[in-house]
């Protein structure tokens, strides 16, 4: 007789056959449909999929901001509303949602200040994390002041403030430039690497699925399911630069998660996908 | 252009557009002194009368008193006893009483007002029942229920503390005052977006550390406006309610002691009309002070 593996404490998210209905005033809406997905301590994990597949969704479940209809979410082994409440997870939107009232420092503060960390260590704490996204001169200015790149930067550190062991970000540089994109992709490697923290990132964009991930979930909408988990072979994301955006292994992986993405079957050259 | 050089160019340039504002200011008021000057020169005598009603006023220097009058009355003495104050620190004195009168009026709103928007912000059914009465309140005119506000107060005596005439003014100008706090607030403290109240959220905080953190902060901009508003209203109120309940000493009082007047000396009863102009401005002024100190509320959420 095989008994069920508990859950390992080691693992950073586990999703258990997950529903998720929304009803709405014409009826209802499957936006996830027997959702299974285990994400380690300290890894990478994107989800991708065409909009309305549920990857948002599943996110922010994850983040105890919606409930599952069914099935469970376990966070380092909680209940997820346990793990939200004993600040578990550091999240990041597409916007940045910075506070435009408080300065760089402030904002990154914000999470510190609510669970009233001292002054002196909440300074430190700031100091440490501005050096971390690499805004150093720009502690005092107003979001007003930054580009969207650098709001985005403060809303990282903001996500980073308690040291959590598991970020979630939601299409954090979704509405930034190639350029910034690319900047920051390799930025968040770095940071991640040094924070050891496992990442939940949702993105709609292949590549950037590819360069960071250790593993990529993809899913398909109506109902939002899991058409597949593509593990990322081009060693560990830490270890990874901008020079392997033009290596041949690159190229065979965004291949792979593409065939999973269009159903399994081989896409044929000069087609145009997302 | 260095960073430096750019920014005292626009410095210079929002100096400039300061002067600017105060020349057209200026001149607003210049016109106004030329329209008046200008229709008593070559009105006709009796008005403009349309159909047994006048519409625009006689041009004799007791309907209308030359301006360069109304402004030199005001430095002459009150009356021709020799004791009397001139005009103007007469009027600067009952400006100064009503003005304290205002004050505790808005003060008492702005407590009123944000307790409601409050109480409406944390319990919807709350908003949907409070905010009908809250309109419907504006609805009542102000001089059907001074006298009313002023017999029940007479009526007040706790212990030591006893009801004085002028907490009933002070009440009428504050029941004037919530009204747009009170709306102002409730926007304000609903403006917040659901990202933020999501990161929140997130963050574990309650109602009352997202209220300090988020909603107070966010609200500022709304609440601006309507504590300017609230400022002419508490003004205007006092100003009603000190002629509807009959108080000593106020501008209000001036207003109808020196229209009885005006037969035998026109000019006198603009003085305190202005008295209640500037009175108006030094109130909404005040406030626009108080945006100064809080202005880094008022900063622009930029998105990414």
């Amino acid at each position: 007789m095989i008994e069920k593996a508990p859950t390992r404490p080691a693992d950073a998210v586990t999703v258990t056959g997950v529903d998720k209905v929304f009803s709405t005033g014409k009826g209802e809406v499957r936006a996830l449909d027997g959702i299974d997905m285990t994400v380690s301590a300290g890894e990478f994990v994107s989800l991708i999929g065409p909009s309305g597949c549920g990857k948002s969704t599943l996110l922010r479940l994850i983040a105890d901001l919606d409930e599952p209809t069914v099935g469970e979410i376990r966070v380092f082994g909680k209940a997820a509303r346990r793990a939200r409440v004993d600040q578990d997870y550091g999240i990041a939107f597409q916007q940045a949602a910075l506070l435009p009232w408080r300065t760089v420092e402030d904002n990154i503060a914000l999470p510190l200040e609510l669970h009233k960390v001292g002054a002196a260590e909440r300074r430190a704490r700031v100091a440490e994390l501005i050096e971390l996204v690499g805004l150093g001169d720009f502690g005092e200015k107003y979001p007003d002041q930054l580009s969207g790149g650098m709001q985005q930067r403060v809303a990282i550190a903001r996500a980073l403030a308690e040291k959590p062991n598991l970020l979630l970000m939601d299409e954090p540089f979704g509405a930034l430039d190639e350029m910034t994109r690319e900047y920051l992709q390799t930025e968040l490697l770095r940071i991640s690497a040094e924070t050891r923290a496992a990442v939940v990132f949702v993105t709609h964009s292949i590549p950037e699925a590819v360069y960071l991930s250790d593993r990529v979930v993809v899913m398909s909408p109506r109902p939002g399911r899991i058409d597949g988990i593509v593990p990322m072979q081009l060693g560990s994301p830490s270890s990874r630069s901008d020079d392997i955006r033009e290596d041949a292994a690159y190229f065979e992986m965004i291949t792979a998660v593409r065939e999973v993405l269009h159903g399994g079957a081989p896409i044929p050259k000069g087609v145009e996908t997302r | 252009m260095s960073s430096v050089s750019l920014a005292r160019s626009t410095r210079a340039r929002r100096k400039g557009t300061q002067v600017k504002r105060w020349l057209f200011g200026l001149l607003g008021l210049v016109i106004v002194a030329l329209v008046w000057e200008g229709y008593k020169l070559l009105g006709p005598a009796d008005g403009f009368v349309i159909a047994g009603t006048r519409v625009l006023p006689r041009t004799s220097d007791l309907a209308m008193p030359h301006v360069w009058d109304m402004f030199s009355r005001l430095f002459e003495p009150v009356t021709s006893a020799a004791t009397a104050r001139p005009l103007w620190l007469e009027v600067a004195i009952a400006a100064t009483l009503t003005l304290g009168i205002a004050a505790v009026g808005w003060l008492v709103g702005l407590v009123v007002g944000i307790g409601f928007a409050l109480i409406m912000q944390r319990w919807k059914p709350a908003e949907w029942s409070i905010l009908p009465w809250i309109i419907l309140s504006q609805t009542i005119p102000l001089i059907a229920f001074a006298p009313v506000v002023r017999s029940w107060g007479s009526r007040i005596e706790i212990g030591a503390f006893e009801w004085e005439d002028w907490m009933s003014v002070a009440l009428i100008a504050s029941y004037l005052a919530f009204f747009p706090i009170a709306v102002g607030a409730l926007k304000g403290l609903h403006s917040p977006d659901r990202l933020h109240i999501e990161l929140m959220r997130t963050y574990a905080s309650g109602w009352w550390q997202t209220l300090v953190k988020l909603r107070l902060p966010a609200a500022v901009p709304y609440l601006l406006p309507a504590l300017r508003l609230a400022a002419a209203s508490a003004v205007v109120g006092a100003i009603v309610a000190e002629v509807s309940t009959g108080l000593q000493g106020g501008i209000g009082r001036l207003l109808i002691t020196y229209a009885g007047q005006a037969s035998g000396d026109p000019a006198k009863a603009w003085a305190p009309i202005f008295g209640a102009i500037v009175l108006g401005l030094v109130a909404a002024g005040s406030v626009a002070l108080l945006g100064l100190i809080l202005r880094k509320y008022r900063r622009s959420e930029v998105t990414a």
